[in-house]
């Protein structure tokens, strides 16, 4: 059924197609839709789940974490303070190999306070285990957030999962959305069954001490597990397109970019704006494209290894500054690409912090001074964009 | 008339536990479990018995345990409870089992939360008066006028000049139909109130002295002993919350509180007027107590 829906919503909707058995959430700007509306869902009886409401977003994971470790399909939604709050159980959930699937609807951190798109939140996350999904679209939250159940649940995985929405580019922007049939979903999704549980009778201790000759093997496992999830992505969205005839581009959504000097890397919502300019360019002859990073965490090595060598030159956008370094995509392509026989030149444009829109006339100018820089080569690798007090005009 | 609990046979500790000798709260898991028996699922942070069940694989328990992060009792136990809720298991009791400063300090907040959404679990709070785990660092449970080695004696500071947090009463404030304390001294006293905590329907909190030898510098020969004293000299009053009424279990002998302070050497550098000052904390606290019982609060 198509509906008119924010991207609280769809994330509200996917929760409710995937049968989420115990929803603990707090409440935080702007995420809160998300959570009223699945406590509805719950006090309505359209959805079968105990809703916790609990009292902070570090006790919701831990709700999670214990009702998932107990056989339950689990969700919760935060942002921001509260993603960060959540680290040191973020960190559990991966740990404990729980497949636990969560919306974090990307905000700036404080301070100063700021309610709006900026992605430090997530990115200050991507060493907890999770698998982390940017999306574009109100469709791609609700369908990857299904998808992504069925990556995680996966033996060979288990891991969590995060789905990052922009905060109110896509929160509290209404768009139409297919809302696929439950029995289509259920088709798609089984009943989470995990091999082991808390069960009464099976006495067994789930998180126990270990030894430092044991503990790297626990971690070498839940590698195994993040690269297994590289290759489920791309097996579960064809099976997604199979059923529900919709992709979204697996761990990096290119467009465009067979033929392009130049690419443009971002993620997020940005992204559909980038495609628009990436069009008009185009149309005036010049060969640009866009790579949008979906997967986060996996990130896509092979897929920019493979980009590097058909392209001159990476502009790569960073909605965040991990300081002392530069923005997180950016090291993280370079870092890709460093064992490639032909290397692009790369540069940063760090943009849109705090909520700071960023315009078709900004991506603009950015392929335009990535066009030039790619033949002569970056003076400065990293440069902020539509900053007061700096030399260059953005506007 | 007084009825004897025969206290159940079969054992849910296994031999191997960690804990040091003369644990206190080695006998607080066992006497806890034989009450509460096998359909049980039990949740522990980090505290002394995050270690004690021993190295992965093993595991000294008899029933399912999960590990949780040091703040997150409170929130772990409204998880299980919801978990077998959804699943329609009712028939298994969840009990989170936290230490002093698991409980009071750092797991305050999701206990305050797991009580106020009537989580229909048991907390259990061991209580062995300090941060013992990581080598006896004062908590928010600490007695006044005890040494730790945060609280060092023989500096200009010196002893612990806090008193302990009323764990019971902020638990009462909650208004929870069940709270009660216990000591491993009285096991029949101790088995009959978990099983009465297992029996009622919402929160229950449990409040378990725990002896701990080498952080109260006591011989590991006299744990029980001094938890009995513990009880006599009335610093530590078995009672009962049980819907808001307080009801005293074990009024003790009002033996001197020198008598329970004498046998730990945590407590050797006081005076006698800081002694005297002690000991009338704990005559108020005892008359607080009768108080609240005879007026039924």
């Amino acid at each position: 059924m198509r509906m008119v829906m924010t991207g609280n919503y769809a994330s509200a909707y996917g929760a409710k197609l995937a049968r989420a058995e115990v929803i603990a959430a707090y409440p935080i700007t702007p995420q809160t839709s998300i959570v009223e509306k699945l406590a509805e869902f719950v006090s309505s009886g359209e959805l079968k789940a105990k809703f916790i409401p609990v009292e902070g977003e570090h006790s919701a994971m831990a709700a999670c974490i214990a009702a998932q470790t107990a056989g339950a399909r689990t969700y919760t939604a935060t942002s921001s303070q509260g993603l960060t709050l959540m680290h040191e159980v973020l960190m559990w959930a991966s740990g404990a190999r729980l497949p636990i699937v969560m919306t974090n609807v990307s905000r700036a951190m404080a301070p100063p306070w700021n309610v709006w798109v900026d992605h430090m939140d997530t990115v200050a996350q991507r060493d907890t285990g999770w698998l982390q999904f940017f999306c574009r679209s109100n469709q791609e939250v609700l369908d990857t957030i299904i998808m992504a159940y069925k990556i995680c649940e996966t033996s060979g995985v288990m891991l969590p999962a995060m789905i990052v929405e922009d905060a109110f580019i896509l929160s509290h922007t209404s768009e139409p959305v297919d809302v696929p049939e439950q029995a289509l979903v259920d088709s798609f999704l089984p009943a989470y069954s995990p091999e082991l549980k808390l069960e009464v009778g099976k006495p067994m201790g789930f998180g126990s001490l270990v030894k430092p000759d044991q503990y790297m093997e626990f971690r070498y496992k839940a590698m195994l597990g993040m690269k297994e999830a590289r290759e489920r992505i791309l097996r579960v969205e064809q099976e997604f397109k199979h059923i529900f005839g919709r992709e979204h581009g697996g761990l990096l959504d290119l467009y465009k970019c067979a033929d392009a000097d130049v690419v443009m890397v971002a993620a997020g919502s940005v992204a559909a704006t980038a495609m628009d300019v990436v069009d008009a360019m185009r149309a005036k002859g010049m060969r640009i494209g866009l790579a949008r990073i979906r997967a986060f965490r996996p990130f896509p090595h092979e897929e920019f290894r493979s980009l590097a060598g058909r392209t001159e030159g990476i502009a790569v956008l960073d909605r965040s500054f991990t300081f002392g370094a530069a923005g997180a995509m950016f090291t993280e392509v370079k870092s890709s690409i460093y064992s490639c026989q032909k290397r692009p030149v790369v540069k940063n444009y760090i943009a849109g912090l705090g909520g700071r829109d960023i315009t078709p006339k900004i991506l603009e100018k950015i392929f335009e001074d990535m066009l030039v820089v790619s033949k002569r080569g970056a003076e400065d690798e990293v440069e902020w964009v539509d900053v007061a007090g700096l030399p260059r005009r953005w506007r | 008339m007084m009825t004897k609990t025969t206290i159940p046979v079969e054992e849910f500790v296994f031999p191997g536990s960690t804990g040091c000798p003369g644990c206190g709260a080695n006998l607080v898991m066992r006497y806890m479990l034989k009450a509460l028996g096998e359909r049980t699922i039990v949740t522990i942070p980090a505290c002394c018995w995050a270690v004690m069940p021993g190295y992965w694989p093993s595991n000294c328990l008899k029933v399912p345990l999960l590990y949780c992060a040091f703040e997150a009792t409170g929130a772990a136990i409204s998880g299980l409870r919801a978990a077998l809720d959804v699943k329609g298991v009712e028939d298994v009791t969840v009990v989170g089992f936290a230490g002093d400063g698991g409980t009071v300090d750092i797991g305050l907040q999701a206990l305050s939360g797991a009580a106020e959404r009537r989580t229909d679990a048991i907390y259990v709070m061991y209580d062995n008066e300090a941060y013992m785990n990581t080598g006896i660092q004062r908590s928010g449970s600490t007695p006044w006028g005890a040494w730790t080695t945060t609280t060092p004696v023989g500096t200009s500071h010196g002893f612990k000049h806090e008193s302990k947090k009323d764990i019971m009463a902020i638990m009462q404030a909650h208004k929870i139909p069940y709270a009660a304390t216990v000591s491993p001294a009285f096991p029949e006293d101790f088995v009959k109130k978990i099983e009465k905590a297992k029996r009622t329907k919402g929160f229950k909190f449990i409040h378990a002295l725990s002896p701990c030898p080498p952080g109260w510098r006591t011989n590991p020969s006299l744990s029980v002993e001094v938890a009995r004293l513990a009880v006599d000299a009335r610093v530590f009053p078995l009672y009962e919350i049980d819907e808001g009424k307080v009801h005293i279990t074990r009024k003790g002998k009002g033996l001197p509180i020198v008598d329970y302070l004498k046998v730990q050497g945590r407590f050797q550098h006081l005076t006698e007027p800081e002694i005297d000052s002690m000991q009338k904390i704990v005559d108020d606290n005892w008359i607080m107590l009768l108080l609240k019982e005879s007026s039924g609060t």
